[in-house]
């Protein structure tokens, strides 16, 4: 009834390709935007701002740029937490040796130094395919770890052997360190996801992306019709690791403050931002967000129900939790294996119609 | 002899027993992926949960003892019997079929011609699921494991070599029996998938599921089965690895390690995975004494995977994969 493009006139050619085309989808769209921006930050406190607003924003960007390289340009990566640790690490350095230089423009760089580091393993995909450059990028994982764990000058010889984030602010606020407010942290995060979800998009909405899609598709095809594999591979990994920078550099500085890389940044991490895009589903912006969400709360919603609800003890609350999460992943692989994207497509063809039966 | 070269051969010498370690995890991914077409990651978790379940009935531990004391308010742990080696060793085999048939019935039926990538993170999502249940099934802390193979120095190769060389050999009898049982258990295995019936039909089915579908083959049977025999390599990699460290959650670590075994030797191939397991086996210990003091040790923990990042970009199809052709 109201999801239609009937009534909804296009006069220029810039109307006809904006990104929402449909009228509620725009105003939807405003609204996530008004509530983000101007409810959130001035109800959002501590625990909420910790436990789900901030990683939510950051995996979001990660889960994007994941998405990029595995489900637009369909190259299987298990490396996400090795080149997270890159843009936490370059950010570090960065931030301790430019102090006077602005924060943000130290994570931009460090997505940057981590979009170099990702075309350098992105290499090999030129000769390996599937499961192969899967268990390859598997090295730069452990090889990128490693190194940080190693090498004193990437932690500044410090005695831990952590890394922790100095105070810096952005416009006189306080954004990283201790002393950061809640809705300071949660604004600069959710600039960075906006930023990133609106390159991504139109990225992949360009000729960029339908490069990117073709080689996915059959990358033979795709070089017979035209299309320079080389160009498209390595531009899907610089694009998608410097997302995966920006977002591992975020989770240093604003989110964690001190991070010991094996514990952070290890494979877990790769699977879980893995996981993401694959409940949320391959290709699909809105799935990186939906998959993102949908697994950092479900972890915080099993312990409020097991630990806060029945009172058990939480290592106990902890095994069944990724009991389920394991036994969800299977259901929803068998259910709906093209995520929860897939759904929301299939929801809105109803809603096309609805609410007449044809 | 110079004793640089003497450490070397010792180094080798471990580093292929541990090889033979890694083989056995391989082999187990490479039984599925040629009968099913599914890269199992869950392969590492079964061995654990093999394991554990091994343990926990060996000692008369009362499965999910602490989820019924959580809920019911009861204070139970053992059954207070000891089941002997051998019968708890029979015993984790049935409940390995079991799982088997469970995995088949429940997951892999319906998954049947999805792309590759769901299938691989289905067994992620039973990766996951095994790794709570075997720690609500059995506790969580670490666990040894004793089913009386023998274990601690060689001490007739530790001799013979003193005499040889002038320096004692350091070698594990427990790597030795290792190495002997990931022996047997090769050459039952291509006994029985080229001389037996099940074997037969199993190889039909890695060939072409349809086909093989119509001149009768059971498939779910023939999956069943499958999946019971890599629980079958899986138990026997989890009592070489628990007698050798303990059980504990590392343990499903080492299937990581597998992949680049599996890599290197290809992941269609039986002597594939056996071959890629000793050489990186060998490279990676021979690695960390030669260069690992060098840039501060702890090289083992990527030197696999770099290692077959680097042999794939000449040969991307593995040592003994079937050549990869493509066609538009």
């Amino acid at each position: 009834m109201f999801y239609r493009e009937a009534g909804d006139f296009k006069t220029t050619y810039v109307d006809d390709n904006q990104t929402f085309p449909i009228k509620f989808d725009r105003y939807r769209y405003y609204a996530v935007l008004f509530v983000a921006l101007a409810i959130v930050p001035f109800l959002v406190n501590d625990y909420w701002a910790n436990a789900v607003l901030l990683p939510f924003l950051i995996y979001a960007i990660a889960a994007i740029g994941l998405n990029i390289l595995v489900g637009y340009c369909g190259q299987l990566s298990l490396g996400t937490g090795g080149f997270m640790a890159v843009g936490a690490y370059a950010c570090y350095k960065l931030m301790t040796a430019f102090p006077e230089v602005n924060i943000v423009i130290h994570v931009v760089l460090a997505g940057g130094v981590t979009a170099c580091v990702g075309v350098l393993f992105g290499l090999p995909s030129l000769r390996i395919k599937g499961f192969y450059l899967a268990v390859a990028t598997l090295a730069a994982q452990f090889f990128l770890v490693w190194l940080f764990n190693k090498v004193p000058w990437f932690y500044n010889h410090s005695a831990s052997g952590q890394i922790s984030a100095p105070e810096r602010s952005v416009f006189g606020i306080v954004v990283t360190g201790a002393n950061a407010d809640a809705w300071a942290k949660y604004m600069i995060c959710l600039v960075f996801v906006f930023g990133a979800a609106w390159l991504a998009r139109n990225l992949t909405r360009g000729s960029v992306g339908r490069r990117w899609m073709a080689i996915r598709d059959m990358d033979i095809a795709a070089e017979i019709i035209g299309v320079n594999p080389l160009k498209a591979k390595l531009t899907a990994f610089a694009v998608s690791s410097f997302f995966v920078g920006v977002a591992g550099a975020l989770f240093f500085s604003v989110y964690l403050g001190a991070v010991e890389v094996g514990e952070v940044f290890g494979i877990q991490k790769s699977f879980l931002v893995l996981f993401m895009i694959i409940i949320g589903g391959l290709g699909s912006i809105f799935g990186s967000f939906a998959g993102a969400a949908f697994i950092v709360l479900l972890p915080v919603f099993l312990k409020n129900v097991l630990v806060g609800g029945f009172g058990w003890a939480t290592d106990l609350a902890a095994h069944l939790e990724i009991m389920i999460l394991g036994g969800l992943i299977v259901v929803f692989l068998i259910a709906e294996p093209h995520g929860l994207a897939q759904l929301w497509r299939v929801a809105k063809e109803k809603l096309r119609l609805w609410p007449f039966p044809h | 002899m110079p004793e640089q070269l003497l450490f070397a051969m010792e180094v080798t010498l471990n580093g292929l027993m541990a090889g033979v370690l890694y083989a056995l995890v391989a082999l187990g991914f490479v039984l599925i992926f040629k009968a099913s077409g599914i890269f199992n990651y869950a392969q590492g978790v079964m061995a654990l949960f093999a394991a554990l379940t091994l343990v926990g009935i060996m000692e008369g531990q009362i499965p999910f003892s602490h989820l019924i004391n959580a809920t019911l308010g009861t204070d139970i742990h053992h059954f207070g019997w000891h089941v002997p080696g051998i019968l708890a060793i029979v015993l984790t085999m049935v409940v390995m079929v079991g799982l088997a048939w469970a995995v088949n019935q429940f997951v892999m039926r319906h998954l049947v011609n999805q792309e590759p990538i769901i299938l691989f993170m289905a067994t992620i999502g039973l990766a996951y699921f095994l790794e709570g249940l075997g720690d609500i099934m059995w506790g969580s802390d670490i666990k040894t494991l004793d089913v009386g193979l023998p274990q601690g120095i060689n001490t007739w190769i530790d001799e013979t070599t003193f005499e040889a060389f002038g320096y004692g050999f350091f070698i594990d009898n427990l790597d030795i029996v290792a190495t002997v049982i990931a022996a047997l258990l090769v050459i039952a295995l291509v006994i029985f998938s080229q001389y037996t019936k099940q074997g037969r039909a199993m190889r039909a089915v890695a060939d072409d599921h349809q086909a093989a579908l119509s001149v009768g083959i059971s498939l779910n049977f023939i999956w069943v089965m499958v999946w019971s025999v890599a629980g079958f390599v899986a138990l026997v990699a989890g009592i070489m690895w628990g007698s050798k460290s303990g059980v504990q959650f590392s343990l499903s670590l080492i299937a990581l390690k597998a992949l680049p075994v599996l890599m290197l030797g290809g992941f269609t191939s039986i002597p594939g995975a056996i071959v890629g397991g000793l050489i990186i086996g060998v490279g990676e210990k021979l690695f960390e004494f030669a260069i690992g003091p060098m840039v501060g040790g702890a090289t083992e923990n990527w030197f696999a995977y770099v290692l077959a990042l680097i042999f794939l970009v000449f040969r991307p199809q593995g040592l003994f994969g079937e050549r990869i052709i493509e066609r538009v």
